[in-house]
């Protein structure tokens, strides 16, 4: 079989069920401009899928190192209660913003310094802030809801820029730069040195505890800058809510990307399309008329069909079950 | 990590041999004793045995949940599905038992044998096609929440008259007493022990979490104990899910959010190596008084809000990690 780029199948797998949607509703895919702005579904579902997006962003590294980390979601409460303190307390954006993405990179580094410093099993590192990190959003926000009414800070989850919506548009700016970043520079391959062997990598001279503990600040970075855009989308921080469930989809995102999640290559296109797939998925189920707690269901047999058909074993009965055929 | 110490060795034993094997669990008995002792100098009342069966019978359904941890963590994997396994068994038989008038224990054993049997298709799936754990379990657990919330998406109440007698039921014990959930937990418990230390399956975990590899060399049935853990573990879920729906009195598929992690947590601080092949599930009974006390302290000081729970958990989870990676340094 000829080999086809990773992103390829995600990609299959998001058209077919945007086809699917547009074919059972025939106003799926219409645009229309309104006030000089762009509305409709596909709109909806690139804004809402954008902070998953952007937590997919940083997973991504993180998984591509073998690790996976599992604060994220406490780390946007964090940050969107932060934002939300620093607003409140009448400092201006840029301060705000640049607190709450501090936030979310110093937990970056501190899950980092128990991985890749003290070498504490990930899952169980980054445990520790999933666990305490609500605790601590809660206490900086004295356990209430901060209603944040400021325009700008609103306009970074709902606003549009050309008719474009802001958000989306944030995000696609991150990930070119991250491309950038990784692919134009030795980063990307070290990464990957790093997850496919530890060992190997350091013993080839790569600083492999630098390079581990950077793709988990830098995961902190996009949870926090994630966590920003949940408190603007509601004009609030609600501590107990903020980024419920954000680790799982953003570990979803990744491995329906085509990122494994033993580590070693990753493609940060595929956790993109990865997102949207999730996304369109949920908002497929709205449609559909599925009550939102219900939906999970869908997910769940995703992934396991996604994760069975990237088992080794799976792909090793399959291949003997086309050999058998064709013999 | 993989650089060794080489101080540690010629370090000499100033310990007895088995009481250095046992120090993760010696420190977590100390914790707790220090927790309760502080506690109890501190608040007026707290040092009972009313407060102490309280602990029983208030974390009977987390305690029970950790003790399926315990042996998966033991053969080296994780279940993050209990939460939600918890939150599907008490609707499940809550409806049965409401709405369609099924006797409740034909609802409980049906509870059961769907939770065992969503343990072993995890564990099937994990063990045949070798694939990780931790997203199985995941898959599991949105699957059992959904699914949860598709029978009935509110909460619903259960006023059969063997629930009344069950809630009703006291056993005393000098100056206070034992409720079901309470005398559940501790069969539970006492059953847990005896499999994890006194049976050729909890020794197979051992071996199995400690190197796979020479588990499956030395011909020990790694498949079947695989899938047997995963399934015990499904059973203990939704048989918490059961004690559940008496500690309540009503079904609600949003129950135990969020309990797989203070499940992972009491596993951990009970000094149960996360990465399988150590522990012991004694440590795990210290790990649910731990937690208990800790919450029932935040009560009784009445001014400490409920968030402080999650950040003292969290700083015990990370005194505990440290000090397993201390240990297993000092013995490579």
């Amino acid at each position: 079989m000829k080999a086809r780029a990773p992103v390829f199948w995600p990609l299959v797998g998001l058209a077919a069920l945007v086809l699917l949607n547009a074919a059972f509703d025939r106003g799926f895919l219409r645009l229309t401009l309104l006030h000089g702005h762009l509305f409709g579904v596909p709109v909806d579902i690139l804004t809402q899928g954008s902070r998953t997006m952007l937590v997919a962003l940083g997973m991504t590294l993180v998984i591509a190192t073998g690790g996976v980390d599992l604060s994220v979601g406490s780390v946007m409460a964090v940050a969107g209660a932060v934002s939300a303190v620093m607003l409140q307390g009448g400092h201006g954006l840029g301060l705000a913003l640049a607190a709450a993405v501090g936030a979310g990179l110093l937990a970056g580094g501190v899950n980092g310094t128990l991985v890749a410093r003290l070498g504490v099993q990930p899952i169980v590192a980054t445990l520790i802030l999933m666990v305490a990190g609500r605790g601590v959003a809660e206490l900086i926000v004295g356990g209430q809801v901060i209603i944040i009414a400021h325009d700008r800070f609103e306009f970074l989850a709902n606003g549009f820029l050309l008719a474009l919506p802001f958000a989306p548009l944030l995000v696609v700016a991150c990930y070119a730069a991250t491309h950038l970043l990784l692919r134009r520079t030795a980063l990307g391959l070290f990464i990957e040195a790093v997850g496919d062997n530890e060992t190997a990598s350091r013993f080839a001279g790569l600083a492999a505890a630098r390079i581990k503990a950077f793709a988990y600040i830098f995961c902190g970075g996009c949870a926090g800058l994630a966590g920003v855009l949940a408190a603007a989308n509601i004009r609030a921080a609600d501590a107990y809510r903020a980024g419920e469930n954000a680790e799982l989809d953003a570990i979803f995102a990744v491995v329906v990307g085509g990122t494994a999640l033993s580590g070693g290559r990753f493609t940060v296109l595929g956790s993109a399309v990865g997102a949207l797939l999730i996304q369109t998925l949920t908002t497929t189920m709205y449609n559909l008329g599925v009550p939102p707690a219900v939906a999970p269901v869908p997910k769940a047999l995703l992934i396991i069909g996604v994760t069975l058909l990237q088992s080794d074993r799976v792909g090793r009965w399959l291949g003997g079950l086309r050999r058998r055929a064709a013999a | 990590m993989n650089r060794g110490t080489p101080g540690a060795a010629a370090r000499p034993a100033a310990l007895r041999p088995i009481l250095r094997r046992q120090l993760p669990l010696v420190a977590t008995a100390l914790i707790f004793a220090a927790l309760f002792g502080t506690a109890g100098w501190l608040y007026d009342g707290f040092f009972s045995v009313r407060v102490a069966t309280g602990l029983l019978a208030d974390n009977a359904f987390l305690g029970i949940t950790a003790v399926g941890m315990t042996l998966v963590i033991f053969s080296g994997g994780i279940d993050l599905s209990v939460g939600a396994v918890i939150g599907f068994t008490s609707i499940f038989t809550a409806t049965l038992v409401e709405k369609h008038g099924v006797a409740p224990g034909v609802a409980w054993l049906a509870a059961l044998a769907l939770g065992a049997a969503l343990g072993a298709g995890m564990g099937a799936l994990i063990h045949c096609f070798g694939l990780p754990p931790f997203l199985i379990t995941l898959a599991g657990m949105f699957l059992a929440r959904g699914v949860g919330f598709w029978i009935n998406q509110e909460s619903v109440g259960i006023t059969h008259h063997v629930y009344e007698r069950i809630s009703g039921f006291e056993l005393d014990v000098g100056p206070a007493f034992l409720t079901a959930n309470a005398l559940i937990f501790v069969a539970v418990i006492v059953a847990g022990y005896a499999v994890a230390h006194h049976t050729r399956f909890g020794r197979n975990l051992l071996a199995i979490g400690g190197n796979e590899q020479s588990a499956l060399l030395m011909g020990l049935p790694i498949g079947a104990a695989k899938i047997a853990v995963y399934a015990v573990n499904g059973f203990c879920a939704a048989l918490a899910g059961i004690v559940a729906t008496f500690y309540t009195g009503s079904g609600n598929p949003s129950m135990g959010v969020g309990l797989e992690l203070d499940s992972i947590a009491i596993v951990v601080i009970g000094g149960t190596l996360l990465t399988g092949g150590r522990g012991h599930m004694l440590g795990t009974f210290l790990g649910v008084l731990i937690f208990g006390t800790i919450q029932a302290a935040i009560l009784f000081d009445g001014r400490l809000s409920a968030w402080w729970m999650r950040i003292v958990v969290g700083a015990l989870l990370l005194v505990f990690i440290l000090l397993q990676r201390f240990f297993l340094r000092k013995k490579r």
